[in-house]
């Protein structure tokens, strides 16, 4: 069985770590095609070559393919969909856009956010936001997933696949690229982070989430939130964890002035370890955390910060 | 131009869901069922879009049992001019997937010739987030996902989208399909009165053989199981006992 692999890049540059859980997960089923596509992919293609476990990587570089809109990558996909059994891609929000048109435009049903693969056909996937896993087989003759990357661990990197050039495939010219506003931080990436320090609407502002930062700063941490920390306008949308945000599993989480919704839970539950810090002892956040602290986070943050 | 505003009939989003004990699925007799909490949303966008005089008919259709009439009277008490009831399921736990929701929703729009479809980004009950793609896909039109933003500007919509890195704005051709994420604004509730005047707004009802789709499963489940419980953690009396436990019992800084 072959599997093709449609990785993360991003204005020219692989995101290794996605692409390397992603193909732990892809190694099971097969051997593994990597598809680089970009406005520049030649840099992105060769680090996928490196990754563990890859047979070949396919770069398609066209500068139809720069800015990832789903029409165009899915019609690349679907054109080399042929030889493969299986269609998969780390959970990212690119993935979740092209991958459900790719199924579609194949008439199979697309599997999002696979946690565990049983065998060829048999998937485990979190429904209700994490509540219930559901174990499904596919009755489809190609498998098309997205593949939930805090569940897998990342292939290492000492391989030297082949890098093979391809053509791109027709434009349906349906869409066009405007602007990216990208927050550009030296912080580690919220989803590879081993340690996440998250502010909930408890922090109250914009200014007082700097306490967060300075946490995660002195932790060498991520900064995560909660949605009504982003809706509050006290951090940006993509540092948002839960049902609908990131999913994140670090080593270390940390939530302060979060309540502890399902959705939120659904976002961070399987962290190795879970500490909470939040005023109200009743806060549902307890029932998930390992070590947990009553305590106002305007004195207990700052102490915690001293004393680390 | 019209909008079509697919709304489903979940599991209310405050209820906490129960796997059955035989693994067969969630427990769905008696629990409070609601309007996916992003096609509240959609919906409020395609009427915020008809108040701002850029579309003259929102219509509202739901695929599924036939308790989904109350998820469309919802839809049409916010301000939906008219729904449409798809009758796909007798039994409340039978979910139909997306590919399926996808190519009856394409009969409808055959139909309806809407210029815009507003879908929520997700049900949160199958976690899929793929219906919208699905649609746009098999209709060849343009999608706009997680849309945070959306402005109709001639025949084009310029979406706003919230993706992992940021923010992405792009320009699609209309007729789109755009799935709608959280930040998009802030659904209103119905009032007294429209809940009223919702009763006599025209709801269709049809079936899926008349738009001459097979709604059976590409996914078969095969259990569904609760997710493994976390060991029971404990409680620290003060910072510096969480700063001795994390060095010297977890062993995470
Ligand atoms: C469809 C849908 C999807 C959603 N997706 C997500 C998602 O992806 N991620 C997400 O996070 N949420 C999501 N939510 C929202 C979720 O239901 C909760 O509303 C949200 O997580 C609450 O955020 P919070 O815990 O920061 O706020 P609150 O619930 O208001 O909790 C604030 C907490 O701060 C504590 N606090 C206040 N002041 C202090 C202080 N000085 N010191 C210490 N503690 C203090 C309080 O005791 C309280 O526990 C979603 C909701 C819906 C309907
Ligand atoms: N049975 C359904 N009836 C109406 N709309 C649906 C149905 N299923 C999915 N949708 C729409 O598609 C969106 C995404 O659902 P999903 O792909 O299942 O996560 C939802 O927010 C709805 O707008």
């Amino acid at each position: 069985m072959a599997v093709l692999l449609l990785a993360e890049v991003t204005d020219g540059e692989l995101s290794v770590d996605a692409t390397a859980k992603a193909v732990t997960a892809a190694q099971a089923l097969g051997d593994v095609t990597v598809l680089c596509t970009g406005a520049s992919c030649a840099a992105a293609a060769e680090t996928a070559a490196k990754i563990d476990g890859v047979a070949k990587v396919l770069c398609a570089e066209d500068p139809l393919y720069g800015h990832r809109l789903a029409e165009p990558v899915a019609a690349l996909v679907v054109s080399l969909a042929g030889d493969y059994s299986h269609i998969v891609a780390p959970a990212t929000t690119d993935a979740k856009n092209i991958m459900p048109r790719i199924a579609a435009l194949l008439d199979v049903m697309v599997l999002s956010d696979v946690s565990g693969i049983k065998d060829a056909d048999t998937f485990e996937r979190p429904v209700y936001a994490g509540n219930a896993i559901q174990t499904v087989k596919s009755r489809d003759s190609v498998k098309v997933m997205t593949i939930r990357t805090s569940t897998f661990d990342a292939a290492g990197q000492s391989n030297s696949a082949s890098v093979e050039q391809i053509g791109a495939a027709v434009d349906p010219g349906l869409s066009e690229w405007v602007e990216d506003k990208v927050a550009e931080s030296d912080r580690p990436e919220l989803t590879s982070a081993g340690i996440v320090v998250s502010g909930g609407r408890g922090v109250g502002s914009e200014d007082d989430f700097a306490l967060i930062e300075k946490l995660a700063d002195k932790l060498g941490a991520a900064v995560g939130a909660s949605r009504a920390a982003v809706d509050s306008g006290f951090a940006p949308n993509d540092w948002q964890v839960g049902q609908t945000g990131k999913v994140v599993a670090p080593d270390l989480y940390i939530a302060v002035g979060i309540s502890g919704a399902i959705q939120h839970l659904a976002g961070m539950k399987d962290s190795k370890v879970i500490v909470a810090i939040n005023k109200d002892e009743e806060a549902p956040i307890f029932q998930v955390a390992d070590y947990g602290l009553v305590a106002d986070l305007f004195t207990a943050v700052p102490e915690l910060v001293e004393k680390l | 131009m019209k909008v079509l505003v697919p709304v489903k009939r979940v599991i209310d989003y405050n209820v906490k869901v129960r796997v059955k004990s035989d693994g067969s699925g969630v427990d769905l007799n008696n629990v409070k069922m609601s309007m996916n909490p992003f096609d509240e949303i959609a919906v409020e966008e395609a009427i915020r879009l008809k108040e701002a005089g850029k579309v003259e008919e929102v219509i509202a259709v739901s695929i599924g049992v036939k308790q989904a009439q109350e998820t469309l009277r919802t839809a049409l008490a916010m301000g939906a001019d008219r729904a449409i009831l798809v009758v796909a399921a007798d039994d409340v736990h039978q979910d139909i997937e997306p590919l399926a929701v996808a190519k009856i929703l394409k009969g409808v729009v055959e139909q309806e010739q809407p210029g815009l479809v507003l879908c929520g980004k997700q049900a949160i009950d199958n976690d899929m987030n793929a219906t919208g793609q699905m649609l746009a896909a098999l209709l060849g039109w343009s999608q706009a996902t997680f849309a945070s933003k959306v402005e109709i500007e001639g025949d084009k919509a310029r979406v706003t989208r919230e993706v992992d890195g940021g923010l992405q704005t792009i320009a699609v051709a209309m007729p789109a399909v755009v799935t709608v994420d959280l930040r998009l604004n802030e659904p209103r509730y119905a009032s007294l009165p429209n809940i009223m005047k919702a009763k006599k707004k025209p709801l269709d009802e049809k079936t899926a053989e008349d738009y001459g789709v097979d709604v059976s499963p590409r996914l078969e489940i095969v259990g569904t199981t609760e997710p493994a419980a976390r060991k029971a953690g404990v409680m620290v009396g003060s910072v510096d006992e969480l700063v001795d436990k994390l060095k010297n019992e977890a062993g995470v800084i």
